[in-house]
């Protein structure tokens, strides 16, 4: 146990360090950023806040992980959620509990991943192409639910799942964690998580090995569709009502870029979904850096790509190897005294 | 001869007939059901056209310029008295719009403009954005009365050009009033979740919203969403921060009536009314119309029956 921790640790160190340098630069802009108050029955604070806000990104991003340690990708999650939303919403204010609402929101998110499971496994049509299909007709399926308008509900037992806390803390922050922790404890307590890297690597050959990938890239869309469900139905509670139009949108991006800076490659194979999770975690500071820095709203996606170029420019293997050789051959030539001595004697 | 004559009179006896109202047909070319607001002027375009008579043919182009190109030639192939048009881009009109001009069809443009000769059409019926800017900061300058005020904006689409002249429109009123100052200015995307997130972010960074007297959203939805990111932080919306919006959709009605916003200067959904007007003025008698008709910007606040707009407008489409 102590060795997995160990090595989730070492697997997690560039996240961790990025995810301490964005804090930092928030700090920078923004003195007050890791002060948090209890005030009103709630923890309230910038740092609370990327935890909440970050928790839609967080929650597709667990999915997006497992699908593209199999080398697919999954476009459809931002519309799925916009779907789920307005399942949940329409539930609810047809007079149902918000537990049904949930669990037909939760129910439709797993057949919206399930088609693209059998897209992708069964008739083996290419993810991206597999999953464009929902992601371009999804938002017009989560129109027709709400009639094109944006369906405001206030139903307490639902609002409580994204704008509600449980002692103290924010019910999305609590979701996400928990989902976290669970599906990486499933994968890796057991073999799931090998055999996914097996599709990933060679699907080919884990085939032959005897497993059944065939069901096993159902299943990971699945788990896809119900996470982005649940985001779906977290941002709909957030703001008390589902919004077709723009739930969801274009965060399938956001996920994919939190799996990549989480150090999982878009070519399938090993995975941490930890790691992605500190990814997830990294933009929504990068988003908070933005906001708190009060600079024009122009300058928003300049200054997030910019530090986000950084970042996986940072990662990227050929720089990675460019600092092991340049701190390898820095050690023995050049001894730590020598530029002490070199600075006296040219003063 | 005597049929000739007789043909002679039935056209003309029927020719008055064919330009009144009551016979007319019209053709509409919307470009989708993009917005709440969108649905909502399809919905008041059709009400309209009941209430005077006139026959609509109504087309849904699903946001592309081909689908309302051809949507405007059937209408000419039809025959149609005149054709509205709300386009989905400014540029590319010039030859179906000539082709209309050749069958003698008055082209009328609802909501937006077009890049063409300003003859291929008969009017635009708009709002004006930056006018709607100006009615909400009046409103604001005049509620303050001299007192200082810390401003924060939630605008709209980065670039978008109500995002710019609302912006532009608010900041033009408050000019010269010393005691107002615009502290924070952040785009909400026009979603109120967006709406929410960049509040929430307001409020932490202004000394928990103690520092903020007052909201300018560009759009309702976003103040929306706001008001419930201000209840979360402990502050009264209304109150604590006084709260004023643009579009008049029905939730911020509701919201005004519970005292949770203050001012919302609406955008009409109608922009048709005066259309069909001009179009019935210049069949009766040959008016032709300005060029531009711009649509009213009316104040609502608290003073209105907001409950009643809000049963009023919640079944329209929003």
């Amino acid at each position: 146990m102590r060795q997995t921790l160990r090595s989730a640790f070492k697997r997690t160190t560039p996240q961790l360090l990025i995810l301490a340098v964005v804090l930092l630069l928030n700090f920078l802009v923004f003195p007050d950023f890791f002060s948090i108050k209890f005030q009103h029955g709630r923890l309230f604070g910038n740092l609370i806040d990327v935890l909440n806000r970050g928790a839609p990104t967080a929650l597709l991003c667990i999915g997006m992980t497992l699908v593209i340690a199999t080398r697919g990708i999954d476009l459809s999650v931002g519309a799925v959620m916009a779907i789920a939303g307005a399942v949940a919403a329409s539930l609810v204010v047809d007079g149902h509990g918000w537990g049904t609402a949930l669990i037909g929101a939760l129910a439709v998110g797993c057949l919206c991943g399930l088609w693209n499971g059998v897209l992708v496994a069964v008739l083996r049509i290419q993810p991206i192409v597999a999953t464009l299909v929902l992601m371009v007709a999804g938002r017009g399926i989560a129109q027709l639910i709400t009639e094109g308008t944006i369906l405001t509900f206030v139903n307490p037992g639902l609002i409580q799942l994204g704008a509600g806390t449980v002692v103290g803390i924010p019910t999305p922050i609590l979701i996400w964690l928990a989902l976290g922790l669970a599906v990486t404890a499933v994968v890796r307590r057991t073999a799931l998580g090998m055999l996914i890297e097996a599709i990933g690597i060679n699907e080919g050959s884990s085939r032959l090995a005897g497993i059944n990938s065939r069901v096993l890239l159902v299943c990971v869309y699945l788990i896809s569709g119900f996470c982005a469900a649940l985001a779906g139905v977290i941002v709909a509670a957030d703001i008390k009502g589902a919004d077709a139009n723009n739930a969801g949108l274009w965060l399938e991006l956001d996920a994919i870029l939190a799996v990549v800076i989480g150090g999982n490659s878009l070519l399938g194979g090993r995975f941490s979904i930890i790691a992605s999770l500190l990814g997830a975690l990294i933009i929504q500071s990068v988003n908070s850096v933005i906001l708190l820095s009060g600079m024009p709203p122009e300058f928003n996606l300049v200054i997030k790509a910019l530090i986000i170029i950084a970042i996986l420019v940072i990662q990227s293997p050929t720089v990675k190897h460019a600092l092991y050789i340049i701190r390898a051959s820095a050690q023995p030539i050049v001894p730590p005294e020598t530029p002490k001595e070199l600075k006296e004697s040219t003063q | 001869m005597k049929l000739k004559a007789l043909l002679i009179a039935s056209v003309m006896a029927l020719a008055p007939a064919a330009s009144m109202a009551g016979n007319m047909t019209v053709g509409f070319s919307q470009i989708g059901s993009e917005s709440g607001w969108r649905a909502a002027e399809t919905t008041v375009t059709k009400q309209e056209a009941e209430n005077r008579g006139i026959n609509l043919k109504f087309a849904d182009a699903q946001q592309k310029q081909e689908n309302q190109i051809k949507a405007i030639r059937s209408f000419i192939a039809q025959g149609v008295d005149a054709i509205l048009l709300a386009p989905v881009v400014a540029t590319g009109w010039d030859e179906v719009l000539e082709e209309a001009k050749d069958a003698e069809i008055p082209v009328l443009l609802l909501d937006r403009t077009v890049d063409a000769p300003k003859d291929l059409y008969m009017t635009a019926v708009t709002s004006d954005l930056v006018h709607e800017g100006n009615v909400a900061g009046q409103w604001l300058v005049d509620a303050m009365n001299g007192k200082p005020c810390n401003i924060v904006e939630l605008q709209g689409t980065t670039g978008s050009s109500p995002a710019i002249d609302r912006k532009k429109g608010f900041a033009e009123a408050i000019a010269g009033h010393d005691n107002l100052k615009i502290i924070r200015s952040q785009t909400g995307d026009f979603t109120r979740s967006q709406g929410k997130v960049v509040m929430e972010s307001f409020l932490k960074a202004e000394d928990g919203g103690k520092n903020i007297c007052a909201l300018y959203a560009h759009n309702d939805d976003m103040a929306v969403g706001a008001i419930q990111a201000i209840k979360e932080a402990g502050l009264k919306p209304g109150e604590d921060i006084k709260i004023v919006a643009i579009d008049s959709v029905p939730d911020m009605h509701l919201a005004i009536a519970h005292g949770e916003a203050n001012a919302t200067i609406e955008l009409t959904p109608n922009m048709a009314g005066p259309a069909f007007d001009a179009l019935e003025a210049y069949l009766k008698d040959g008016t032709v119309p300005p060029k531009w008709i711009q649509t009213e910007s009316r104040l609502y606040t608290a003073k209105d029956d907001n409950m009643a707009i809000y049963e009023k407008k919640k079944n329209l489409g929003y």
